[in-house]
């Protein structure tokens, strides 16, 4: 019966091809344009980290003073150095990492390669086994060599073929800033997506070059990129940022349940609390401990004008549909005096209603077919943008299925209205009329 | 023309009326907001900048030795201006859409610290000697600085200069004192303070403000002596030279300071990656815009074609008791305008609503009242031609079809 409907169907389309090509290009491009837009926002808005970025928490503490204090009002989005330093040798967590961003001058000795500016991490040890980061040769550093302002460094697998040819460089000198450090580890394939960790460099497809210790980075006075945020009379001095009112820290910790969540609220009240009698900290305990989603929704890590254009397209979508309705509408209308003879000769109801739904299901289906073919010319017009994240915009399997699931349903919903009115018709009216 | 016959049909195709009322509607609101979106983008990439910005090259050197910038900054200027072509060469801490910001905030009265409302964010520009040349700045008001006032200035590890003076655009000037000269005046930020000595035309800061284009030319100048900050060699020239320039001189700096980083870009490039992104979502939205509005206009054409089919008779018998084709043609048209009116009125409702949500939720400003008619006198053309199709062919219906059978 279904191949009977779907032969009917064919008929009919190609009856009024013109404007049967009309309405699956109009849902063909709604669909692409929804579905380029949507796994844009898919890819951007996806976990960094599936499953382990639930046990991933980032504390605040707000040490602000009491200027523009509101209650409710957010802490700063970092840490000062006294306050990043406690909480990570206070190790109230199953890990914790101080980071933040910067850049290096690399000295190649290899002649043939020009001075660059490395991006680079400074952080501590916990940072390789609390984000699970894969290493190719080596590993990261201890925390001996954290304390000892130790010379090494970890060095992504992109870098290791640039200056080594991707050969194992555990144990060679990389000269930064002037100084020799000795390579401990080389990354594996890892780029988290976004780059959730530290966000001032750039928030998408912006790897690291170099990781090495912060205490280091301190010691060396290296460049510290990204937010230095500093209040009453303290001074953005990048030399002295250790003792300066200024927050310029990202700190990070692994709590792998509810409850141990619960008790590391409980002690950065207290540590808030205790900071506050002793004259250090002005405003009453301020404190917020997102997981990484909550943390990423929070700082709006999705550029807005990703979701401008994702809003853009499904008005675009919308306006597509009603068009389609519209035209079905009043191609099945026209064949009002067909249906009722149909409907005279004995067709119930619901077989024409099934006939007709099956000849919109068809132009569904084509136009999702269409429209899945333009969200991936879409997709490559995007990656072809020169905005950081335009290399992401990949299509994967999730999506693939919505394009089919939103093209079909789309369409079955644009024919269903059509479809209840057609087959509606009172035989007798019409054949009176004829 | 008589519109109640008109509106006495239309109640008959109660379905279609509404679909067509809801496509202008919900492609009105789309269309408005849209512009709207582009109208600002086009805006920043076009925000004036009062720098020579076609004769400029600029070179970044990084990863010297801090401690002999006194020495190597003369010596790498000087080695500059041998280059052929080559008008001016100075150093600067950053150059206008540059990323590269270094904010203060200051106030009016000799107490203002840090943390005090009422306090201006702006930029600070620090300029090497002859660095107002080498960028092209335009003087308005006052002078530029002297040789003693760019010899006595340091920065060291402070965060500000030690000079006492500033040159500054007019959008501050007018920011901080509305009505008055800015010549002599005096902004604070305990316990630094910097008098005017200088206005120059507006030049951009190293971002744009998005949404508010004023903030986006706090732009004041300080003098410094050779100092670590100063890390953008800026050399002048004739557009023509640029490229020449360019690959010379991060050849000689390169060779001057083997540790160094060196990277250079033409000023105009600069500007141009700087608005890449913004260029490519205006014509993303450009396209979807007219996308939209080619499939609106082909939905009233299919519409109407289809209600034309369905009416041949009664056309038929209208020109067999009299009606002409102008007739004709002037129902469907008025049919459309009637149409196209209620879906502006719905669209142009839909779109104020848009923008009010669009400026809860993201960084949008609110929409000028005339991007509303602007969106309905849109629609409404669009909607005329559309039908004008498929009326031309009632029109053509000859009057014989009344006596034929259906």
């Amino acid at each position: 019966m279904l191949t009977y409907y779907f032969d009917l169907a064919l008929r009919s389309l190609k009856r009024n091809r013109a404007l049967t090509a009309l309405m699956v290009l109009a849902i063909a491009l709604g669909i692409g344009a929804s579905m380029t837009t949507l796994t844009v926002l898919h890819v951007l808005s996806g976990d960094p980290l599936p499953g382990r970025s639930g046990s991933i928490y980032y504390p605040q503490l707000d040490p602000l003073d009491m200027k523009d204090y509101t209650p409710g009002i957010e802490p700063p989005e970092q840490l000062t150095w006294t306050d990043g330093m406690y909480l990570l040798h206070s190790k109230r967590a199953t890990r914790q990492a101080l980071m933040t961003g910067g850049m290096v001058p690399l000295q190649p000795t290899q002649s043939s390669i020009d001075p660059f500016q490395a991006v680079a991490l400074y952080t501590s040890t916990d940072f390789f086994p609390m984000f699970g980061v894969p290493f190719q040769y080596g590993t990261g550093w201890s925390e001996a060599e954290d304390n000892g302002k130790a010379r090494v460094v970890v060095i992504t697998s992109a870098l290791n073929d640039k200056l080594f040819g991707g050969k194992n460089s555990v144990g060679q000198i990389l000269r930064l800033q002037e100084s020799a450090f000795r390579i401990v580890g080389v990354l594996g394939d890892w780029h988290p997506n976004p780059h959730f960790y530290e966000w001032y460099m750039g928030r998408y497809a912006s790897d690291e070059d170099v990781y090495l210790p912060l205490t280091t980075s301190r010691d060396l006075l290296m460049e510290h990129d990204g937010s230095t945020d500093c209040w009453g009379n303290g001074g953005g001095d990048p030399d002295h940022l250790e003792t300066n009112n200024c927050t310029w820290l990202q700190f990070w910790v692994q709590l792998d349940s509810p409850a141990s969540a619960a008790a590391y609220r409980d002690f950065l009240m207290h540590y808030s609390q205790d900071q506050r009698t002793a004259g250090r900290f002005m405003r009453p305990p301020n404190i917020r401990l997102r997981t990484m989603m909550q943390w990423l929704d929070y700082i709006k890590v999705v550029p807005s004008d990703t979701v401008l254009q994702t809003w853009l397209a499904l008005g675009f979508l919308a306006v597509c549909l009603i068009n389609t309705v519209g035209l079905m509408l009043a191609k099945f209308m026209r064949r009002s005096g067909e249906l009722s003879v149909r409907r005279a000769l004995g067709a119930s109801q619901r077989a024409v209603f099934g006939q007709l739904l099956m000849e919109s299901g068809v132009i569904g289906i084509a136009g999702g077919l269409s429209g899945w073919m333009l969200a991936l010319l879409g997709l490559w017009l995007v990656r072809q943008q020169p905005a950081n994240y335009a290399k992401l915009a990949h299509m994967d399997v999730t999506m693939l299925l919505m394009t089919f699931a939103l093209a079909v349903s789309a369409s079955l919903l644009a024919g269903l209205l059509p479809a209840w009115r057609a087959c509606r018709i009172t035989p007798a009216l019409q054949l009176k009329g004829n | 023309m008589d519109v109640l016959p008109i509106v006495a049909s239309l109640r008959k195709h109660r379905i279609p009326t509404l679909l067509i009322v809801l496509e202008i509607a919900l492609a009105c609101a789309v269309l408005c907001n849209a512009v709207f979106m582009i109208s600002r983008r086009v805006g920043d990439i076009y925000l004036p900048n009062a720098i020579d910005e076609q004769g400029i090259t600029t070179i970044k050197l990084q990863g010297t030795d801090p401690k002999l910038a006194a020495s190597d900054i003369p010596r790498n200027i000087a080695a500059l201006r041998t280059i052929a072509g080559v008008q001016e060469a100075a150093v600067t801490s950053s150059v206008p859409l540059s990323h590269n910001n270094w904010g203060w905030s200051f106030g009016l009265t000799p107490d203002t610290s840090l943390s005090d409302q009422h306090r201006t964010n702006v930029t600070l520009y620090f300029l090497g000697e002859g660095a107002e040349k080498a960028l092209g700045l335009q003087l308005r008001e006052g002078r530029f600085f002297n040789a003693a006032e760019y010899a006595d200035s340091t920065i060291g590890t402070a965060a500000l200069p030690s000079t006492h003076v500033v040159i500054v655009t007019e959008t501050v000037a007018k920011q901080f004192w509305p009505g008055q000269s800015a010549l002599g005046k005096t902004f604070y930020s305990k316990p630094d303070y910097f008098t005017v000595i200088g206005v120059v035309a507006d030049v951009l800061r190293p971002f744009v403000a998005t949404e508010n284009e004023e903030k986006s030319y706090y732009s004041t100048y300080y003098p410094v002596a050779p100092d670590p900050a100063l890390r953008n060699y800026i050399l002048r020239s004739a557009p023509a030279d640029r490229d020449r320039i360019l690959k010379e001189a991060v050849q000689k700096l390169q060779e001057l300071n083997p540790a160094a980083v060196v990277t250079g870009a033409t000023y105009d490039s600069t500007r141009r990656k700087y608005f890449a992104n913004t260029n490519s979502m205006v014509w993303t939205l450009v396209l979807v815009c007219l996308v939209m509005l080619a499939v609106t206009a082909f939905g009233i054409v299919g519409l109407t074609s289809f209600w034309v089919g369905q009416r041949r008779r009664q056309i038929g018998i209208r020109r067999a008791v009299g009606a002409t084709r102008g007739d004709i043609l002037r129902y469907f048209r008025t049919e459309n305008f009637l149409l196209s009116t209620v879906g502006v009125i719905i669209g142009m409702g839909l779109a104020f609503a848009i923008n009010l949500y669009l400026m809860q939720h993201y960084e949008i400003s609110r929409m000028p009242w005339y991007y509303l008619p602007g969106g309905a006198a849109a629609l409404w053309l669009l909607g005329q031609l559309a039908v004008l199709g498929p009326a031309m062919r009632a029109a053509a219906v000859p009057p014989v079809v009344a006596t034929q059978a259906a």
